[in-house]
């Protein structure tokens, strides 16, 4: 077998016993937290007669291992259950599976995740790259200064900010992000400007620095000092030489910074009123909707390993030392 | 003292002429230019012009709503309903109730029977006539044994329901109720067409002023004017759009980027600086929202009428609705009817902050300087536990010892709220006062939190909220209702200092009338039917 292949298979295998333990962590936790979904969903009108009701509705009777068992088992099976709230005071049941809940949602989250990554991605590496190659230059330092100061500021401040310049003063683009299941690609695109450009202000210095730190850093390097004495241009040492050997941390940083893309931006999704899986997640936690929250708290379980897995692939391909060991 | 507003409101009911209106306006202090331009304006404003694109943002809605009206439970589906269909009554803007789809009706003396004639010629979006089968359907959806319908308790006392006419109704009561036709105007009642003995709520068809072009639960919903629309002088735009926005900042983003026309529930916090955009004017009206903390008369030291009035003596009201409600609402005067009900007993004395007088009471109890406790959490309203503190304070001045007690959010409402002696709490409100004694202060129910079941006075009220209830006599009826809010007042567990308002925002482009409903926000939910553009 292909030791790439081999390594692949390795890292799924150790990545499902991680989301395992992940289940049994998250299950446990919820379990421990206080309140009740009966009470929160009930209010005013929580009785004890109609908390137990509804508990008993729920399943929320039955012990703990017997419940989870129940939902691993939905899990595996690709059920994720049925959510707790639309069974509100009204008493009608219009709960929906949490697939359905979380399908369309996890569609926009990655739409916007793919949107800051095309933009940020590239420019975080050209920035990277050439700020490596003009070293401790003016351009150097105003790419660094620029950069740290729009990853300091808390996301919500960068959100406002874009909006105040280029939604209210300029109307350039909407401050709404409400995009629908119907919303046609290049409109999609322009609804979703300010929040990706908000998260790409966020995310770029991250793996700016990491890539003109790798990149610096094996400039020192015997290899790199020998293609400078026998002449090759600064460009191409950089590119040919010194790029793909930094390859491996860049790639691990550009992984998190992907991960935390889908995972992370309930702010920003908050601020624009996007429809996406963070506030479906906030919301849930709030109404104390167990199966929506374990579904979300899954997914971005499953984002991070997946996330994981392809950086170190990625650094095995690029490291012939890890590609072909001896 | 006269304003502005006054003149242009008699200006636009032609009762000043030009003249005379630049005259007065200039004794106002306005240049004759200026007010010239405002006559121009308030005459413009009382014809309502069509057309145009009305998008409003909500704080509401959820991603289980649905058109079924028997599950409406929140503002974003009642301004949906509202705008689509139409109800046998409606509140009117200035809060009277009118015949919406009914044209006439006749109740027996005793308000059991209620014969309801129907409008004739109105036709549902869908070209199907609309009449007494209609009704029928429409009211059956929510009665019955499985019935999970959230007004079914309401229509309980519905005995019999007989079609006596292609176009008439007739009701039978259990027992008297005069404001049955206000119940008919409740939301969920909306009247849908009828398929097979049932109603088809599926298809989004009513005979409202709006058709229905696109509903995402939860996102928005895409209105088209309908341009059969029966009744006159309503439904002005040509399109409504009503978008789910629940972060408060971004629907107040949304209202000062002109993305939305107007927005309900704005931030008290930030209001005065939202009302600086010269594109926005801000509008509020006071609701039946109120903040209370009820007393169990049951329970000591609460048993004591003394102690009682000791504490609504000792509540600051003036100071809590500046600083709770930030000045966005009014005071409150110790029982549960809003200025937005029919029988608001307005000639009543209003109690306000007596130390020397709580002082007395509390001495003549053997109370004085011994410790009350008061539980509270920020899950009865925002800003609740910062209200008990303030209590506690202007309490102390006048010898009462308040002992303010943070309970957990978590399970407030079924631990502590209805159980504990003294806590603090809020009341959605009801439209009648029928309807908001019955849920909360009559004898029976069990959500009466005050405990204040026995007693003199408390058989006197439960005596009139019964016989108020089948009284058809206005003028009788509003003497019972004033008597019952009197006795709630003086004797009833219940301290209400402040009644909330509701705040909106809204783009100077959108006009309504001077009076807007106080029912509900944005004009009591109507306000795609009822406001147009300038």
């Amino acid at each position: 077998m292909h030791p790439v292949v081999r390594t692949v298979l390795q890292r799924l295998g150790l990545g499902l016993v991680t989301l395992f333990v992940v289940s049994l962590i998250l299950f446990s936790s919820i379990e421990f937290l206080p309140g009740d979904f009966g009470e929160a969903v009930l209010g005013q009108a929580a009785l004890p007669e109609t908390v137990a009701a509804f508990r008993k509705e729920l399943g929320l009777d039955l012990p703990m291992h017997e419940r989870y068992w129940q939902w691993l088992k939905g899990m595996l099976t690709g059920d994720m259950g049925n959510s707790f709230s639309g069974r509100g005071a009204s008493g009608q049941d219009r709960s929906r599976p949490v697939v359905e809940l979380l399908g369309p949602r996890l569609a926009n989250t990655l739409f916007l995740a793919a949107m800051a990554a095309v933009i940020s991605v590239p420019l975080a590496l050209f920035l990277g790259i050439t700020a490596a190659l003009y070293r401790n230059s003016i351009y150097d330092r105003t790419v660094n200064a620029l950069t740290l100061t729009t990853i300091s500021f808390p996301e919500f401040f960068v959100a406002y900010c874009l909006i105040l310049i280029l939604s209210s003063f300029t109307k350039i683009f909407p401050s709404l992000a409400n995009v629908g299941p119907e919303t046609e690609f290049w409109e999609r695109v322009y609804l979703t400007a300010l929040p990706a450009l908000t998260l790409t202000l966020v995310i770029v210095a991250h793996m700016m620095r990491m890539t003109r730190a790798a990149i610096i850093n094996l400039m020192a390097s015997p290899y790199i000092e020998m293609a400078e004495l026998k002449g090759t241009p600064k460009a191409e040492i950089i590119l040919r030489h010194a790029l793909p050997n930094a390859w491996a941390p860049i790639v691990t940083v550009i992984a998190f910074n992907l991960a935390y893309l889908v995972v992370g931006v309930v702010v920003v999704e908050v601020v624009f009123v996007y429809p996406g899986v963070g506030q479906l997640m906030v919301d849930a936690v709030t109404t104390r909707d167990v199966p929506v929250v374990q579904g979300c708290a899954m997914v971005f379980a499953a984002t991070y390993i997946l996330l994981n897995l392809f950086a170190d692939i990625i650094s095995i391909i690029t490291n012939p030392r890890l590609l072909h060991p001896r | 003292m006269v304003d502005i507003k006054d003149l242009e409101k008699a200006a636009r009911e032609g009762k000043l002429d030009r003249r005379e209106f630049i005259k007065r306006a200039g004794a106002l202090g306005l240049a004759a230019p200026f007010a010239t331009t405002l006559l121009t304006q308030a005459v413009q404003a009382a014809t309502p012009k069509k057309g145009g694109y009305y998008k409003l943002g909500y704080g509401h809605g959820s991603t289980t709503d649905s058109l079924d009206p028997s599950t409406h439970e929140n503002g974003f589906m009642t301004a949906t309903v509202y705008s689509y269909a139409n109800h046998l009554f409606e509140v009117e803007n200035t809060g009277k109730l009118v015949p919406e789809l009914a044209e006439s009706f006749e109740a027996s003396k005793d308000a059991t029977t209620w014969v309801i004639k129907l409008r004739k010629g109105v036709e549902f979006h869908n070209g199907k006539s609309f009449g007494a089968d209609d009704v029928i359907a429409a009211i059956n959806h929510h009665r019955g044994e499985d019935s999970k319908s959230a007004v079914k308790s309401l229509l309980d006392p519905v005995v019999e329901m007989k079609k006596t006419g292609s176009h008439e109704v007739t009701f039978t009561l259990a027992s008297g109720n005069a404001d049955f036709p206000y119940i008919l105007s409740d939301y969920h009642l909306p009247i849908l067409p009828e398929k097979d003995g049932r109603i088809d709520w599926q298809a989004g068809v009513g005979t409202g002023g709006y058709m229905v072009e696109k509903f995402d639960p939860g996102v928005s919903l895409k209105l088209k004017r309908n341009p059969n629309y029966w009744k006159a002088g309503r439904a002005h735009f040509d399109e409504a759009e009503l978008i789910s926005l629940i972060d408060v900042t971004a629907r107040q983003n949304a209202v000062m980027n002109e993305e939305v026309h107007a927005i309900d529930r704005c931030d008290p916090k930030t209001v005065h600086l939202l009302g600086r955009n010269p594109k926005i004017r801000i509008l509020e009206s006071t609701g039946t929202l109120h903040y209370t903390m009820p007393m169990r008369v049951s329970q000591a030291p609460f048993d004591d009428y003394d102690v009682r009035m000791a504490l609504k003596l000792a509540v600051d009201r003036e100071q809590l609705v500046k600083k709770i409600l930030l000045g966005h609402g009014a005071i409150g005067n110790d029982h549960p009817i809003s200025t937005a009900n029919p029988y608001h007993n307005g000639e009543m004395p209003q109690r306000a902050y007596d130390p020397d007088k709580a002082r007395f009471h509390i001495k003549k109890a053997g109370m004085e300087n011994q410790q009350i406790d008061l539980s509270t959490s920020d899950a009865a309203f925002s800003g609740a536990v910062d209200a008990a503190l303030l209590v506690k304070d202007s309490a102390a001045k006048a010898g009462i010892n308040i002992n303010v007690i943070r309970e957990p959010k978590d399970g407030y409402w079924s631990n502590v709220w209805n159980k504990k002696g003294w806590c603090t709490c809020y009341w959605g409100g009801r439209p009648t006062e029928d309807w908001m004694f019955t849920a909360a202060y009559v004898a029976e129910s069990k959500w009466n939190d005050t405990d204040w079941r026995t007693g003199p006075a408390a058989d006197r009220f439960n005596e009139l909220v019964v016989a108020a209830r089948s009284e058809l006599d206005t003028a009788k009826r509003r003497e019972m209702y004033h008597e019952c809010q009197q006795l709630v007042n003086d004797d009833g567990g219940a301290l209400v200092p402040m009644f909330a308002n509701f705040i909106q925002a809204i783009n100077k482009q959108v006009v309504h009338a001077d009076q807007v409903a106080a029912n509900w926000d944005m004009d009591g939910h109507k306000s795609i039917e009822r406001w147009w553009f300038a």
